[in-house]
């Protein structure tokens, strides 16, 4: 896969950007996540040779922390929490509901690119469990009843 | 504000602002002033907007200059959020919404009157409560880590100052020797609130008795036990708190640099720490010789990625530094040698937030609250099958039972209550016989759990013991590094095992095994986190075996809780033959039957209503028969 030249860029500008500070990885890696949603090989290659840290070291430390992804994820990540406070509120019966209507599993991303379900651990919104995140905003309370609705706005967002 | 550059310097504008600061709160001058619950539970009910419109809505009534509006940290009660709080009256509005806003304006702001509908409903008496301070949930904790949460303004540093702010660090770069701030901080007793429990102050001796060009605190905020929030709600409520805790710990065992390490999932936390952090360096509280003194000290911050592992305190220090957030075997500990190689002390958010109450207010007065073993206060997240879910923070030595009845409110639905697990995925449960046991650091490891990082999950009855062990296996088994065998893989097959038990395939057998395996991972585990993985299989085998049993020998789950174990029923003789089970059910396996249908009015049947049923070899066990059915007639069994 070739990278367009503007991401290649944008890259080595945040490698730069935090090039004097100790051990920049972990900063850099964070960086490129928010900023492209993904990190693969090819931008991986790029941060070893602005850093010089080995690409199989960079690899190991992207695929170690479930933050960082190596494919590109949903425009809208449904991040249901599977918390001890949200399961035992039942919160399994949501995400099995977002699997249902949604046809995928927990960190798989549906073929149109809306939406990807990913079971995330205690957002520590406990007091509001079940509780779930989409794209950081926390929604309070959610039950299986309530997904279809959730599913269908974010829909209807993108249709206008 | 100006810089500030001398201790007298400080202690003026200390003086000033907390005169602003205690005449806003006592409404002098006929002033009033709102404040709004700007917490992640009750910014996801929307808090922001209600702030806004209130302020919209005292500009329209033009009284802008009588009633001031801003948002503070967490009320701790997050399940009764959002809160509006009105000063000098102390009047507590929960569950405001953004239509009841014109009705605080016109009858409380300017009517005077308090809007009696938007009050807490206390649920043993069913009274109105209308102060704060009165309410059964508040009254018997002790502020000391969330000192000044749900009060200052998070996000502005004058009322951080007009609220006690850096008086501890004055007081101890001007008059105190490092030595002499260990000194107290042991005589406080204070012991590290992440998890483990080890005194803070020896930790403090450790790393000062190492000589080094270099030393670091670190500030550990990946708060990853499941269930637990006070790092979050402290570093949202009062981050300066915590800053200053840490500079304290670097002055006493001569570190110039700290680093906090934060969750990225906190990210209202991480934008409030990192607004402290520029508003102290703008005003001279951080950088080179603070207060005039030759102490000089930075903070930085860090994010975590998402991996429980780096709550242990090498993993973490492995994860700053740029790699995979695998522990280190220990010794050396990091006092010696941590952080990039150099003496390093790694401090929970909680333990450093009451740093500063310690050297303000002197040990004895810490040490007057606690046990003998456990001095001060833990700050608990209560949650699960519980009335008042929120955060409280108690004087070490309370009970389970004021814990979860009096601050808790106890079970809701009348429900009867099963266990609570505390110490999150390396506690373990504690049920109905230590309801009257004084909690503390040792009392709770020798009921076979642990503090943790004081996460408390109340389970009732409609929870599976077996199901909860599960779950946390499965956690464990995500989370575990790789690093060691017995918790890579002992983890793994402890999980398997488990599977079995809730799927009906285990036996005595499986049981034994499953006692052993942990065992053996406990003793050979490398870091924290295996050597407790399995103790909530441990903590639930001992406190319910007759659960298990009924797993494997009757092929039973009391609790209906494990799928394969269960099934839904429709009760004939309480059926209407509404169809709306069927047509709710994702798999069309509800059908009709010949059996005629209960009539909805007595004695009046309809012709064609007939009584529905499961076909068990087609449900997927969702539920969703029994949860839309209106006429109770779907039953678990």
């Amino acid at each position: 896969m070739a990278i367009r030249n503007e991401v290649v860029e944008g890259v080595k500008r945040i490698c730069d950007q935090y090039a004097n500070e100790p051990s920049p990885l972990m900063m850099i890696l964070s960086a490129v996540q928010k900023e492209y949603g993904y990190i693969p090989l090819e931008v991986q290659k790029i941060i070893s040779e602005k850093t010089g840290i080995p690409v199989a070291e960079i690899y190991g430390v992207v695929t170690f922390y479930s933050f960082f992804s190596l494919n590109p994820k949903g425009k809208y990540v449904l991040g249901i929490c599977l918390g001890t406070a949200c399961y035992v509120k039942n919160s399994q019966q949501v995400i099995d509901k977002f699997s249902q209507m949604l046809g995928i599993g927990p960190g798989e991303t549906t073929e149109d690119g809306l939406f990807t379900i990913e079971a995330v651990r205690c957002i520590g919104a406990c007091a509001l469990a079940p509780a779930m995140s989409i794209n950081g905003k926390v929604l309070p309370k959610v039950t299986p009843d309530q997904v279809g609705k959730i599913i269908d706005e974010y829909r209807a967002k993108e249709a206008q | 504000m100006e810089r500030i550059q001398s201790a007298t310097q400080l202690e003026s504008i200390i003086a000033e602002k907390s005169k602003v600061f205690s005449d806003k709160i006592q409404g002098v001058g006929g002033k009033r002033a709102v404040v709004v619950c700007g917490g992640t539970g009750c910014l996801a009910n929307d808090s922001l907007a209600i702030e806004e419109e209130l302020i919209k809505a005292i500009k329209e009534a033009g009284l802008q200059d009588k009633i001031s509006v801003n948002h503070v940290g967490c009320f701790g009660f997050c399940s009764q959020g959002p809160f509006v709080k009105i000063f000098p009256e102390d009047t507590l509005y929960r569950a405001v919404t953004l239509k009841d806003i014109k009705q605080i304006v016109e009858d409380d702001l300017i009517g005077g009157k308090i809007c009696e509908n938007l009050l807490y409903v206390d649920p043993v008496t069913h009274e109105k409560v209308a102060r704060q301070d009165d309410i059964n949930f508040y009254k018997k904790q002790v502020r000391i880590a969330l000192h000044g949460c749900s009060l200052i303004n998070p996000e502005d540093i004058e009322e951080a100052l007009g609220y006690d702010g850096f008086k501890a660090l004055k007081k101890v770069l001007t008059t105190m020797t490092p030595q002499q701030v260990i000194d107290e901080v042991l005589a406080s007793g204070l012991r590290g609130c992440g998890g483990g429990g080890f005194p803070t102050g020896r930790k403090w001796q450790f790393a000062a008795n190492v000589k080094a060009d270099q030393k670091y605190i670190v500030c550990n905020g990946d708060e990853g036990d499941p269930g637990a929030f006070m790092d979050r709600s402290i570093l949202e409520g009062n981050p300066f708190e915590v800053i200053e805790g840490m500079m304290i710990a670097g002055y006493a065992f001569g570190a110039s640099e700290g680093y906090f390490y934060v969750r990225a999932e906190y990210p209202v936390a991480v934008h409030r720490l990192q607004l402290a952090i520029q508003a102290m360096e703008q005003v001279g509280l951080l950088g080179d010789n603070i207060l005039g003194t030759d102490f000089s000290f930075r903070a930085h911050l860090r994010l975590g990625a998402g991996a429980f592992v780096c709550g242990e305190e090498t993993a973490l220090l492995n994860s700053i530094e740029g790699k995979r957030g695998m522990p280190r075997p220990r010794p050396p500990f990091p006092a010696i040698r941590g952080l990039w190689g150099k003496p390093t002390c790694v401090n929970n958010v909680e333990t450093l937030s009451q740093v500063p109450f310690i050297l303000r207010e002197g040990a004895a007065k810490f040490a007057s609250y606690g046990t003998e073993g456990s001095k001060g206060t833990k700050v608990f997240a209560l949650g699960g099958k519980i009335n008042n879910v929120g955060l409280v923070e108690v004087p070490m030595g309370t009970t389970l039972r004021t814990l979860i009845y009096e601050i808790g409110g106890g079970i809701p639905n009348n429900k009867k209550f099963k266990a609570i697990q505390t110490g999150g995925p390396s506690g373990g449960c504690l049920t109905e016989k230590d309801l009257d046991t004084p909690i503390d650091y040792d009392t709770l490891v020798a009921r076979g759990s642990m503090m943790g990082s004081g996460g408390a999950i109340v389970m009732d009855e409609d929870n599976c013991a077996v199901d909860v062990a599960h779950f946390y296996m499965e956690f464990i088994c995500d989370e575990s590094c790789g690093k060691c065998t017995p918790c890579r893989i002992g983890t793994k097959r402890l999980f398997e095992m488990l599977t079995q038990v809730t799927e009906g395939r285990g036996t005595l057998d499986t049981l034994a095994q499953m006692k052993e395996l942990a065992t053996v991972i406990k003793s050979g585990a490398l870091c924290a986190l295996g050597q407790t993985a399995a103790n909530p299989i441990l903590s639930t085998m001992n406190n319910f075996p007759e659960e298990y049993e009924a797993h494997v020998v009757d092929k039973k789950c009391p609790a209906h809780v494990c799928k394969k174990l269960m099934s839904y029923k429709i009760q004939p003789d309480r059926c209407v033959g509404c169809t709306l089970c069927a047509r709710n059910c994702p798999v069309s396996c509800i059908h009709m039957t010949q059996i005629p249908a209960k009539p909805m009015v007595p004695g009046k049947v309809i012709p064609g209503k007939f009584a529905h049923e499961i076909d068990q070899s087609k449900c997927i066990k969702c539920g969703s028969c029994m949860s839309g059915c209106r006429f109770g007639a779907i039953i678990k069994e």
